[in-house]
C-alpha cells in the first residue's frame, strides 16, 4: 500500500498521478486523535496557566471594557476564507468517500476566491496591518522554551503573557500558509486542465511528472488542510478560547480577557478617546508596535 | 498500458446459476470482481491485458436473467431480462409490435454475430470506446490525471460536445436512447436490496463520477429493465449515424417515441446518444415541441434547441449539425433509410 498513485506514462515513463485516497481518512483520524489527546490532557493533567508578572494592573483602567482585536476587513477576510475552504475540502474530499455531485465547478470557483482572498490578505497584511504581529519572535521562542523546562518538571521563569497572538496560533498560521500557498499555487496550474473562464485549457503546460508531482503536493496539502482545518475548528470551540472567537465575529475582547492573556507591552491596544482615560498626549496603551492584525 | 494481447491475466471464473448466488460472489469479491455478460466488451478489455480482475462472474448460467416476460404491475409492459440477447430483443413479437423503437434499435447495433451474443444488459452497461482510455493509457476515466483526447493534438472526431468534464468520452449504446424515449425503469440488485431507476438515471456523467459511465457500483448487478406501456404503439423514430452500416458504433443515433393529436405532438420522449458520456434525454426539446405541429419548422426549431450549448472539440465540429439534423428529423418524422435485415 503506497501513498501515492503511479502509472504508466504514453511513454513508457512512470509517474505520479496523485496521493492514494486513503490519505483522506489517515488525516481525519490524525485529527481525531490530536483533539481526544489534547482534550484529555486539558481536563485531567493540565496544570493552570501561570505567566510572568507584567504591566497589566497598571494599565487596565486605561482600557476600554471591549479591547478592539479584529477590524472589520480582517474579519471578513477570515470567514471568506473559512467557507472558501471548507467548501474546497468537501467538494475535493466528499466525492472520493462515496458522496458524488459535479464537484468540479463548485472547487474551482471556490479556489479562484480563496486565491483572491489569499492576495489580498497579503497586501492588507502587508501594508496596513501589523505584519509581523503574526510570526514568532524572540520572546516567543523564549517563553517556549521556559513552557517546555516547566512542563517536564525543571526549573524555568514563568513565561511572560502573549502578544496579539500566541506561539500556537503564530506556528499554526505557518503551517497554513504553507498548505494554503502549496494548494493555491499547484491549483492554479491545474486549472490549465480543466474548462474554466480564466485560461484557455493546456494540458500540455508541463511534462507528465511535473503534472503527477502537483497533483501530489496538491493532494498532500489537501488532507494536511483536512487535519488542520478539524484542529483549527476544535480550538475555536473550546471554552477557554470562545473569547478568541467572538473577537472574530465581533472583532472585540474582553478587557479582562486580554489583561489575562497578553501582555499591553507586547500588544499595543488603540483606544479611542471616548472610552478610555488615557493621558490626553496618548490614546495608546504602552507598547510596541500598531494594534489590529490579521 | 496494453503490452500483451490475446493472452488474459489468470483469474477466477465463477459461474452461479442464480441471481441470489451471483451477488453473493460480487459483495464477497467487490471491485476485485469483473460482471460477464455476452462478453463482447469484457475480453477486449481481459485480452488487452488493462483490466485484470481477480474474479470473474459469468452470468449466462442464470436463467432467471434471460427472456422477456410480460409485467403484472398494472401497467401491461414488458420485462426484459439483463441477458436476454439482442436478436432475442429483435425478434421477440411483442416488443416488435409494441415497442419497435427498442427492436430497431437493437438491430443496429454492430453484426448478427455480435447481437446473438451480446445482452441488453451488457449493451446499456458497456464502457465506452475512446481509444486512449481502452489503449490502457492513464487518463482521467482510468484514474489518471489528463484527458488525451481533449488535446489539441488529441483524435477526437468521435467525442463529446456536450457535457464534457475533463473526460470527453461518450457512451456508445445504441438501445439506451431507446430505452430512455420508452420511459424504461432500470432494475438493479444491491447489497442493500433492488433499486429501480429511470432509464436515464442509470447512465451518469463525468461531472458525476468519471471512472463509469452508468450508476453500478461494485457488487450492484443490473438484473431486467422493465418498459411499460405508456408508449406502446406511439410513432418511433431511430436514427444512427456510424461510419460503416454494419458493425460499427454510433458516431450519433437519436430515438423519439411520440404521441399526436391530429397534426399536433400531444406527448414525446426524445434522447440522444454520442453526444456526451451518457445518453440525454432532451427534455428542453420535449417541452418546447409538446402542443406543436408536427412539421419542418418545429423540427429545425428543435434541432437548434437541442445543440445550444455544444463545445466542439478539435475535429468533432461536425457532430454540432449532424445532431441538429438528427433532432429535427426526430421531431418533424421525416422518413430515412433504416437497415432493415
Amino acid at each position: 500500500m503506497g501513498f501515492l498513485e503511479w502509472a504508466t506514462s504514453p511513454w513508457g515513463q512512470s509517474v505520479p498521478i496523485h496521493i492514494a485516497w486513503f490519505l483522506i481518512w489517515v488525516a481525519v483520524i490524525a485529527g481525531l486523535l490530536f483533539l481526544i489527546v489534547h482534550a484529555t490532557w486539558l481536563r485531567y493533567f493540565a496544570k493552570p496557566k501561570e505567566f510572568a508578572d507584567d504591566a497589566s494592573s497598571k494599565v487596565s483602567a486605561q482600557l476600554p471594557k471591549r479591547v478592539p482585536r479584529h477590524s472589520l476587513v480582517a474579519r471578513l477576510f477570515h470567514w471568506i476564507m473559512a467557507a472558501s475552504m471548507l467548501t474546497l475540502l468537501f467538494t475535493a474530499f466528499l466525492p472520493k468517500v462515496g458522496i458524488q455531485f459535479p464537484w468540479v465547478t463548485y472547487h474551482w470557483i471556490a479556489g479562484a476566491v480563496l486565491t483572491v482572498a489569499i492576495v489580498f490578505h497579503i497586501v492588507h497584511a502587508s501594508f496596513w496591518l501589523d505584519f509581523w504581529s503574526i510570526w514568532p519572535d524572540k520572546t516567543d521562542l523564549e517563553d517556549a522554551r521556559r513552557r517546555v523546562l516547566r512542563f517536564v518538571g525543571m526549573s524555568a521563569p514563568p513565561p511572560r503573557k502573549f502578544a496579539k497572538y500566541p506561539l500556537e496560533n503564530k506556528l499554526f498560521h505557518g503551517v497554513i500558509i504553507l498548505c494554503g500557498l502549496s494548494v493555491i499555487v499547484t491549483g492554479v496550474f491545474m486549472m490549465f486542465r480543466v474548462r474554466t473562464v480564466f485560461f484557455p485549457r493546456n494540458p500540455y503546460l508541463f511534462s507528465d511528472m511535473t503534472w503527477g508531482l502537483m497533483y501530489v503536493l496538491h493532494g498532500l496539502a489537501g488532507v494536511g488542510l483536512i487535519a488542520l482545518i478539524m484542529m483549527h475548528v476544535y480550538f475555536g470551540l473550546r471554552p477557554e478560547k470562545l473569547a478568541i472567537t467572538k473577537s472574530m465575529i465581533f472583532g472585540w475582547m474582553d478587557r479582562d480577557f486580554y489583561l489575562q492573556e497578553h501582555d499591553p507591552k507586547r500588544w499595543m491596544v488603540e483606544t479611542s478617546s471616548s472610552s478610555s482615560s488615557l493621558p490626553s498626549t496618548s490614546n495608546r496603551v504602552e507598547g510596541r508596535g500598531l494594534t489590529d492584525a490579521g | 498500458m496494453a503490452v500483451i494481447r490475446d493472452v488474459m491475466a489468470a483469474f477466477e471464473l465463477y459461474q452461479p446459476s442464480s441471481v441470489a448466488d451471483a451477488q453473493k460472489l460480487l459483495e464477497q469479491h467487490g471491485p476485485d470482481a469483473w460482471v460477464l455478460a455476452g462478453g463482447l466488451d469484457s475480453l477486449d478489455w481481459l485480452k488487452d491485458r488493462i483490466r485484470k480482475p481477480k474474479a470473474v462472474v459469468d452470468l449466462s448460467g442464470i436463467a432467471e436473467l434471460r427472456g422477456v416476460r410480460t409485467t403484472n404491475d398494472g401497467n401491461d409492459g414488458i420485462e426484459i431480462g439483463a441477458m436476454t440477447t439482442l436478436t432475442e430483443v429483435v425478434n421477440h413479437p411483442v416488443i416488435k409490435q409494441k415497442y419497435g423503437l427498442l427492436a430497431e434499435s437493437a438491430e443496429l447495433v454492430a453484426s448478427p454475430q455480435i447481437r446473438n451474443q451480446g445482452t441488453i444488459g451488457g449493451n446499456v452497461s458497456q464502457d465506452t470506446r475512446c481509444w486512449y482510455y481502452r489503449g490502457g493509457w492513464p487518463c482521467y476515466r482510468a484514474g489518471g490525471n489528463i484527458c488525451y483526447a481533449d488535446t489539441p493534438e488529441g483524435r477526437n472526431r468521435e467525442h463529446a460536445i456536450l457535457h464534457a468534464d475533463r473526460c470527453v468520452a461518450v457512451n456508445p449504446s445504441d438501445s439506451a436512447p431507446a430505452l430512455i424515449a420508452l420511459d424504461a425503469k432500470f432494475v438493479v440488485r444491491t447489497p442493500k436490496g433492488e433499486r429501480v431507476v429511470d432509464a436515464e438515471d442509470y447512465f451518469i456523467g463525468p461531472d458525476i463520477d468519471i471512472t463509469r459511465l452508468h450508476i453500478l457500483q461494485p457488487g450492484d448487478l443490473l438484473t431486467a429493465i422493465r418498459i411499460p406501456s405508456t408508449w406502446a404503439r406511439a410513432q418511433f423514430y431511430f436514427e444512427k449515424v456510424r461510419d460503416r452500416n454494419v458493425w460499427d458504433f454510433p458516431l450519433m443515433n437519436v430515438a423519439s417515441a411520440m404521441v399526436t393529436s391530429g397534426d399536433r405532438i400531444e406527448r414525446i420522449r426524445i434522447a440522444v446518444n454520442g453526444a456526451a458520456a451518457r445518453p440525454l434525454r432532451l427534455k428542453a426539446v420535449e417541452d418546447a415541441v409538446r402542443g406543436q405541429p408536427r412539421n419542418t419548422a418545429t423540427g429545425e426549431m428543435a434541432g437548434r434547441l437541442a445543440v445550444q450549448g455544444a463545445v466542439p472539440l478539435q475535429f468533432n465540429a461536425y457532430k454540432i449539425p449532424l445532431m441538429r439534423n438528427l433532432v429535427k428529423r426526430a421531431v418533424s418524422g421525416v422518413e430515412e433509410a433504416t437497415w432493415a435485415s
